[in-house]
C-alpha cells in the first residue's frame, strides 16, 4: 500500500482488528479525560489548562496510596475521586474564581498558572523519576483470537463507560445536574431562580477533576507517572473535545474512541512516534471542515 | 411589604439610580413605568440581588434585605420574571419549571406544576420539548410559569408584553389581573403605559434614575405630563 509516496506496510485483518481494539481501550481513557474537560468548558466556557496537571497529581495520589499504603489502584478510586472533587471545588471557588473577577481571559491564564505551579511542585517534591504501580494481575487477560486483551484494559473501558453513564444520569435526573446545564446556557436566568452560580461553577470544576482522578485510577496499572505526565493526555483529550464538539458528552465519548482507534492504527502503519501525527491531522481537518465538531452546536 | 428608600445603584462606576423611593403593599399591583434607559431593569436587578446597591435601603416583609444575594431574595419570595425571559433553552419545558422550584425542594413540585398547567394549558403539550424551540408567547408563559413555581410573595414582571402579538398582550394583562386576584403582590414594569395603568393600583414613573411621578393609577391616567411624554398629546 502506498500513501503520498510513502510505502506503508501491509498487514492482515487480524492485526488491523487487534490494533483497532486496543484503540478502543485507549479511547475509553481519552474519553474520560475529555469528559472532564468538556464539562468544564460547557459550563465555565474556558479551557482548563490545569487539567493535565490535575491528572498527573491524581496519578501520584494513586501511586503513593499503593506505595505507602498498599492500596490497590482500582480501590484507590474510592479515595481519589471524592478527593479530586473536593480539590477541584476548592481550586475553583478559592483560587480560580476569586482571582479571575469573572473575566474569561483571566480564568484561562489562572488555570495555566495553576498548571505550572502544580507541575513544578511535583518536580520538586517527587523528582523527575518515573514511578510505576505494580499489580500482580497486570498481564492477566483473555485471548480474543485476534488479540490478547488484558483485564486492566477491559477495566478501563468498563470504568469509562460506567462513569460516563453515571454522569449523564446525574445531569438529567438531579436538581444539581439540571442547574449545571442551566448555568451553562443562561447564567442570569439561573441566578433568578436562586441558583448560586459560583457554587455551580465550583461543582462543575470538581466533577471535571473527579473525572481525571477516576482516569488516573484506571491508568495507573498500565502507565508510569512523572511530573509532565499530563501533557500528552490532555493535548489528545483536547483534540477529542474539539472533534466531539465543545461541551458535548456524547461527543467526548465518540471522539475518544475515534481518536484512540486512529492513534493505534497510525502507530501500526507509521510507527510508534510518527503515528501520533494522525491525531494532529484529524485536529486540523475538523477545524477546517467542521469547526463545531461532530456533536457540537453553533455558538 | 416592599419598601425601597433612597436607592442608588448602577454598573461599575456608572450610577443609574439616583435615590429611588418605592413601595409595594400586600396584595397590590404597582406599575413601574418609564422609557428605555430610565433604570427600570437596574431597579429590578437590584431587588433580585443580581447587582448590589450603592446606597439606600431595601426592606421586605419588615426585614432589611439591602445587599442580599439573589439566593436569599428567592428564598424570601421575591421572584423576578425578567425581560427577555431568560428561560433555559437547552432544558425541556418540564425541567425549566422544576428549576423554578430549585430553592423550594421537591415536596410542592408536582402541585406547583399542576397549578402552572392550570394557568397555561398550552405548556403541558410542550413538556418534553426544549424550551428554546417554543414560540415567543409560549416562552413568556414558561418564564411566568417558572416564576410561579418559586411560590412568589412578590412577583416582579419585567416587560411581560414585550414582543407579543396584540392578542397575546391582552391575554397577558388579563392573566396578570387573575394572578392579582389570587392575592399575589405584583410589581409590573412596563412600557405599555395605559394598559398597565388600567390594571394597577398605583404607579411610579421613573425618569433618568429618579421617580418623576407617582400616585394612584386612575389619577396618573389623567396626568397631562404623562400623556405628553408617552402619547405625544
Amino acid at each position: 500500500m502506498e500513501l503520498l509516496g510513502f510505502q506503508l506496510p501491509t498487514y492482515g485483518w487480524s492485526t488491523i482488528l487487534g490494533s483497532a481494539i486496543s484503540g478502543v481501550f485507549l479511547g475509553a481513557i481519552y474519553a474520560l479525560v475529555a469528559l472532564g474537560l468538556t464539562l468544564i468548558y460547557g459550563v465555565l466556557h474556558i479551557i482548563n489548562f490545569a487539567h493535565g496537571a490535575l491528572l498527573m497529581l491524581a496519578m501520584y495520589a494513586v501511586y503513593f496510596l499503593w506505595h505507602l499504603g498498599g492500596v490497590d489502584p482500582y480501590l484507590a478510586m474510592l479515595i481519589v475521586v471524592p478527593g479530586g472533587f473536593v480539590f477541584g471545588y476548592c481550586l475553583q471557588r478559592g483560587v480560580i474564581g476569586k482571582t479571575s473577577h469573572g473575566r474569561d481571559e483571566i480564568i484561562l491564564l489562572v488555570t495555566l498558572g495553576v498548571a505550572i505551579v502544580i507541575e513544578n511542585a511535583a518536580l520538586f517534591l517527587f523528582s523527575a523519576d518515573e514511578r510505576n504501580v505494580q499489580v500482580p494481575y497486570d498481564l492477566d487477560g483473555i485471548d480474543l483470537g485476534v488479540t490478547y486483551v488484558v483485564w486492566t484494559d477491559l477495566a478501563a473501558l468498563a470504568g469509562s463507560l460506567l462513569i460516563t453513564l453515571a454522569l449523564w444520569l446525574f445531569m438529567v435526573r438531579t436538581d444539581t445536574g439540571k442547574a449545571i446545564r442551566a448555568v451553562a446556557k443562561e447564567r442570569q436566568g439561573a441566578r433568578l431562580v436562586g441558583i448560586n452560580v459560583d457554587h455551580i461553577f465550583a461543582i462543575s470544576f470538581g466533577i471535571g477533576t473527579a473525572c481525571v482522578a477516576a482516569a488516573a485510577s484506571l491508568l495507573a496499572p498500565t502507565y508510569a507517572v512523572y511530573p509532565q505526565f499530563g501533557y500528552l493526555f490532555v493535548l489528545i483529550a483536547f483534540t477529542v473535545v474539539v472533534l466531539g464538539g465543545m461541551g458535548s458528552f456524547v461527543g467526548a465519548l465518540v471522539g475518544g474512541f475515534v481518536i484512540g482507534i486512529t492513534e493505534q492504527l497510525g502507530r501500526l502503519y507509521l510507527g510508534e512516534s510518527l503515528g501520533l501525527i494522525t491525531i494532529s491531522a484529524i485536529f486540523i481537518l475538523i477545524l477546517l471542515f467542521r469547526p463545531t465538531g461532530l456533536f457540537g452546536q453553533k455558538a | 411589604m416592599l419598601e425601597i428608600r433612597a436607592l442608588e445603584a448602577g454598573y461599575g462606576s456608572v450610577r443609574v439610580l439616583h435615590g429611588v423611593d418605592l413601595d409595594v403593599g400586600e396584595g397590590e399591583i404597582v406599575a413601574l413605568l418609564g422609557s428605555n434607559g430610565a433604570g427600570k431593569s437596574t431597579l429590578n436587578n437590584t431587588l433580585s440581588g443580581i447587582i448590589r446597591p450603592l446606597g439606600g435601603a431595601i426592606r421586605f416583609d419588615g426585614r432589611d434585605v439591602t445587599g442580599a444575594t439573589s439566593v436569599k431574595m428567592v428564598d424570601l419570595g421575591v421572584i423576578q420574571v425578567p425581560e427577555g425571559r431568560r428561560i433555559f433553552p437547552n432544558l425541556t419545558v418540564r425541567e425549566n419549571l422544576e428549576l423554578g422550584s430549585y430553592r423550594r425542594g421537591r415536596e410542592g413540585r408536582a402541585a406547583g406544576i399542576e397549578r402552572v398547567v392550570a394557568v397555561f394549558p398550552r405548556l403541558s403539550e410542550r413538556f418534553g420539548q426544549f424550551a428554546g424551540t417554543l414560540s415567543g408567547g409560549e416562552q413568556q408563559m414558561l418564564a411566568i410559569g417558572r416564576g410561579l413555581m418559586a411560590q412568589p410573595k412578590l412577583l416582579i414582571l419585567d416587560e411581560p408584553s414585550l414582543g407579543l402579538s396584540p392578542l397575546l398582550v391582552e391575554e397577558m394583562f388579563s392573566l396578570i389581573r387573575d394572578l392579582h386576584g389570587e392575592g399575589l403582590s405584583i410589581l409590573l414594569v412596563e412600557q405599555n403605559v395605559f394598559q398597565s395603568l388600567e390594571i394597577a393600583d398605583r404607579a411610579y414613573v421613573l425618569e433618568n434614575g429618579l421617580i418623576a411621578l407617582q400616585g394612584p393609577a386612575e389619577e396618573l391616567v389623567e396626568d397631562e405630563g404623562l400623556k405628553k411624554s408617552y402619547l405625544g398629546m
